[in-house]
């Protein structure tokens, strides 16, 4: 075994190592979230690491990284057993990792969050030689980020150009990505992937990245390993590979997506009106202002915009998370406070963004989360009693029905993978059969195909039982999909309103960028 | 001793008080900064300001060294901070509930190892002469300054230069601004946050030392009267930056001293009124600073959370 004070240290790597994962498996309770799980990095080479929501990617992940201690299996670095046993251990054998949810630190700036990065080190800082030297790097890196701003002030793009830059920084030879380009528009995910693509076929990186998108995979990754429900799936060169191989090896069989189907509603009435609409930031400063807003019955409405222009205030606005500064709501012709008698009368149903923080508990178990909106009500409710067995029984019928992958509904939600919560908050929000208004905020962000799939079908269907949608997102090509109208947000008004059938690509590029 | 000086005593009386009545504030809440940068809540320093008091008059007393009881105050400090950093820290213990045990357990410890020591008299710190020869004595008496308040004084920059400059204050911002971010840096969390507490808790022990042996100089049980529970809206007030908790620090000292400065020129109507100002001072400012509208600029973000 080679002990780390006879290793070179990461800045000493002049190429790659090859890295080896045998037999690895990971026990959490009596879950088993990897089960004798075994891949090769090669060397110099792009790795994709494809699984539905839960297969296990980010906990193998975690075990490489020694972020999770595995329960059993070992690592290889160039064919030598190592033992790692923290993140700082695998950064002196030069893996480094960006991990699924940021990993900067909020109120340090730019340059602070590189200078901690680094381990170990001097224990006084020297800020005039440090900046000096980030100038240096930072003048031949791939991506530019503000040295002095403080990480609340980054748009989420910049964030996820920093935790990779903090890598390259670090000299990472071995980068680990898990969900890279979830956060970024679709030309900063191929600025992103382009320019690493670049340093691994120069031989100077190897880089294993987790993705859900396929487009992603087929333009930048050389091979792949699939993990079903822990286990080993397939592995393959991508070149021989299609995208329809990939999906059965995940899914385990084939699966054609759902084609969308909407039928035109008579007599649409408007359900959700905003009348010069207007918030603040939690700074103070406006998010947006000025804004009309009406969505009808059985219409979807998109809203495009770069993350950070005022959608998620929006968003909060209407789910009652957040004052209105100016104007008012009006939902069925009647004033709307969001309050949740209001959400409940109206039937309003929100689906915020990063439902962990906006819309659980996060130490509550699975079965309370789902109960949040009817736990108060009969049949869940007798008088100022909770029917615990009421609410279990309505848990297991949506876990089921929802396919949201937890091993009890006893679990506490944060336990479970990004796309399961993503899920359980989406039952919950669904489960009422007579939603007049769906608002909801990037829905398939960090889901697998099948689930996207699955909720575009859900939400398509809602609006053919004449639902009002309003949703927002960062995925373009998923309001063009789904939306019938659609809307721009930039820097906190509409710069463009079309029907998605005569919308003009370009012309809402341009409204985005904010000309 | 302002009463020679007529009116001119209740602004040069106020001064003095802001320089005695400011030093333990100043401790207490540099302690409180420094652990409540690193993602958890102290209320327990109250209870470490009595035990600071009484452990540093016994030490004076016994020893008859004042010096060697500051340092047995901050000890005994350290000693309570291990206890909260340990408990506070445990999986589904909260941070506040076990500073409120830490209040009462702190208490009791002083007052049950404090009874044989409030009759006789210690050795008290000597003080430095901030005021020439030829002025008059009370003028003279109310410029006396503490070296614990000078100490004070230095110990706030060095604490902004910590949290800016070196690694350790970085790794205890990370720590309570993002745990996570922390973890993934190889960082340990309940170390970084163990030495923070215990850290702050010597401090804090050492501002109890400046209430025992410097102003009022003496033990007595209600010697502290909740001025390490007011330190923790100070550094609310504050905005968690070392520098302003010391004007902030001096603006509650001065408020302290507002009742008996104006007592001492003859003004008696509203006496209990103005001994009160300190509170009212902690409750203004809980009312203005809490705002459901706008997150509080330089709080820590894992403050005060579970994890
Ligand atoms: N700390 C934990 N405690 C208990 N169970 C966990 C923990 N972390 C993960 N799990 C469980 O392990 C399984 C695998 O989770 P993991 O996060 O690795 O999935 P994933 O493949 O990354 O999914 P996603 O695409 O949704 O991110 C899930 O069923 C999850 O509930
Ligand atoms: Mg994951």
């Amino acid at each position: 075994m080679t002990t780390l004070s006879s290793l070179p240290s990461a800045r000493q790597l002049d190429r790659p190592p090859d890295l080896q994962v045998n037999g690895m498996t990971k026990q959490f309770g009596r879950l088993m979230a990897l089960d004798n799980l075994s891949m090769h990095l090669k060397s110099g080479s792009f790795h994709a690491l494809l699984g539905e929501n839960g297969a296990g990617k980010s906990t193998l992940v975690k075990c490489i990284m020694g972020f999770y201690q595995p329960t059993a299996g070992e690592l290889l670095l160039d064919g030598n057993p190592v033992q790692i046993g923290n993140p700082r251990d695998a950064h002196r054998y030069g893996i480094g990792m960006v991990y699924q949810h940021f990993t900067s630190v909020p109120a340090m700036t730019v340059a602070e969050n590189l200078v901690l990065s680094r381990f170990g080190g001097a224990g006084i800082i020297n800020w005039k030689a440090e900046i000096e030297a980030l100038r240096a790097f930072m003048s031949t890196s791939p991506f530019q980020v503000p040295l002095e701003t403080p990480i609340a002030q980054l748009a989420a793009g910049q964030k996820q150009k920093l935790e990779i830059l903090k890598q390259i920084y670090l000299h990472s030879r071995i980068l680990i990505l898990d969900e890279p380009t979830s956060v970024l528009t679709p030309a900063e995910a191929d600025e992103v992937l382009g320019l690493l693509r670049q340093q691994v076929s120069a031989g100077e990186l190897s880089i294993l990245m987790i993705s859900h998108k396929f487009r992603e995979v087929m333009a930048f990754a050389d091979e792949i390993t699939v993990l079903r429900k822990g286990k080993f799936a397939g592995s393959g060169a991508v070149s021989e590979l299609t995208v329809a191989d990939m999906a059965e090896m995940m899914m385990g069989e084939q699966k054609v997506p759902t084609p969308v189907q909407k039928t035109s509603l008579p007599n649409a009435t408007p359900v959700l009106e905003a009348r010069q609409l207007g918030a603040n930031k939690d700074n103070g400063i406006a998010a947006f202002s000025g804004i009309d807003l009406t969505v009808h019955s059985g219409e979807i409405v998109g809203i495009a915009g770069i993350s950070g222009n005022g959608q998620r205030e929006l968003v909060e606005v209407l789910a009652g998370q957040r004052e209105a500064a100016a104007g008012e709501v009006w939902v069925n012709g009647e004033r709307y406070t969001a309050t949740r008698a209001e959400m409940y009368r109206h039937q309003v149903c929100a689906l915020p963004e990063e439902p962990l923080r906006n819309a659980c508990v996060a130490h509550m178990s699975v079965a309370e989360n789902m109960a949040l909106r009817t736990f108060d009500r009969p049949p869940q409710a007798k008088g100022i009693l909770l029917l615990l067995q009421a609410i279990r029984q309505m848990a297991v019928g949506l876990i089921g029905q929802f396919s949201v992958k937890t091993p009890s509904p006893e679990t506490p939600v944060q336990n479970l993978s990004g796309g399961n919560v993503q899920r359980a908050v989406l039952a919950r929000e669904l489960s009422t059969e007579q939603i007049k208004l769906l608002i909801a905020a990037n829905p398939c962000f960090g889901l697998d195909f099948a689930a996207v799939d699955f909720i575009h079908t859900q939400i398509i269907n809602a609006r053919n039982r004449g639902v009002a949608v309003l949703l927002v997102s960062e995925d373009l090509d998923e309001l063009l999909k789904l939306s019938d109208r659609l809307i721009v947000i930039s820097d906190g008004q509409f710069t463009y309103q079309s029907q998605t059938t005569t919308a003009e690509y370009a012309a809402i590029g341009h409204a985005m960028a904010g000309h | 001793m302002a009463e020679g000086l007529g009116w001119w005593g209740v602004p040069l009386a106020i001064v003095a008080g802001t320089m005695r009545g400011g030093t333990p504030f100043l401790f207490v809440s540099l302690g409180e900064c420094l652990t409540e940068k690193s993602g958890k809540i102290n209320l327990g320093l109250e209870g470490t300001l009595l035990t600071g008091a009484m452990t540093a008059y016994g030490v004076s007393y016994l020893t008859g060294s004042p010096w060697l009881g500051i340092l047995a105050a901050g000890l005994a400090g350290l000693v309570l901070g291990s206890i909260h950093g340990w408990l506070s820290q445990q999986f589904r213990v909260n941070d506040v509930a076990v500073g409120i045990a830490m209040i009462i357990f702190g208490s009791g410890i002083a007052f049950f190892f404090g009874k044989p020591f409030i009759q006789p008299s210690a050795p008290q710190l000597p003080t430095l002469n901030l005021a020439g020869s030829n002025v008059s004595p009370a003028v003279e008496a109310a410029l006396q300054i503490s070296p614990l308040f000078l100490l004070g004084l230095a110990i706030a920059p060095l604490m902004k230069w910590f949290f800016q400059s070196t690694r350790w204050g970085l790794y205890v911002r990370a720590v309570g601004d993002s745990p996570d971010a922390a973890r993934a840096m190889g960082v340990s969390i309940f170390k970084v946050r163990m030495l923070s507490i215990m850290a702050g808790s010597f401090l804090a022990g050492i501002g109890g030392a400046s209430l025992s042996l410097y102003y009022p100089g003496v033990w007595t049980e209600r010697i502290s009267s909740g001025q390490g529970l007011m330190a923790v809206a100070l550094v609310i007030f504050a905005r968690w930056n070392p520098m302003i908790c010391l004007w902030a620090s001096l603006l509650f000292g001065g408020a302290q001293a507002l009742g008996p400065s104006l007592q001492s020129v003859g003004i008696k109507q509203g006496y209990y009124l103005f001994n009160a100002a300190p509170y009212v001072l902690t409750l203004l400012i809980m009312i203005v600073t809490c705002s459901p509208k706008r997150t509080l600029a330089g709080v820590p973000g894992a403050l005060g959370m579970d994890n």
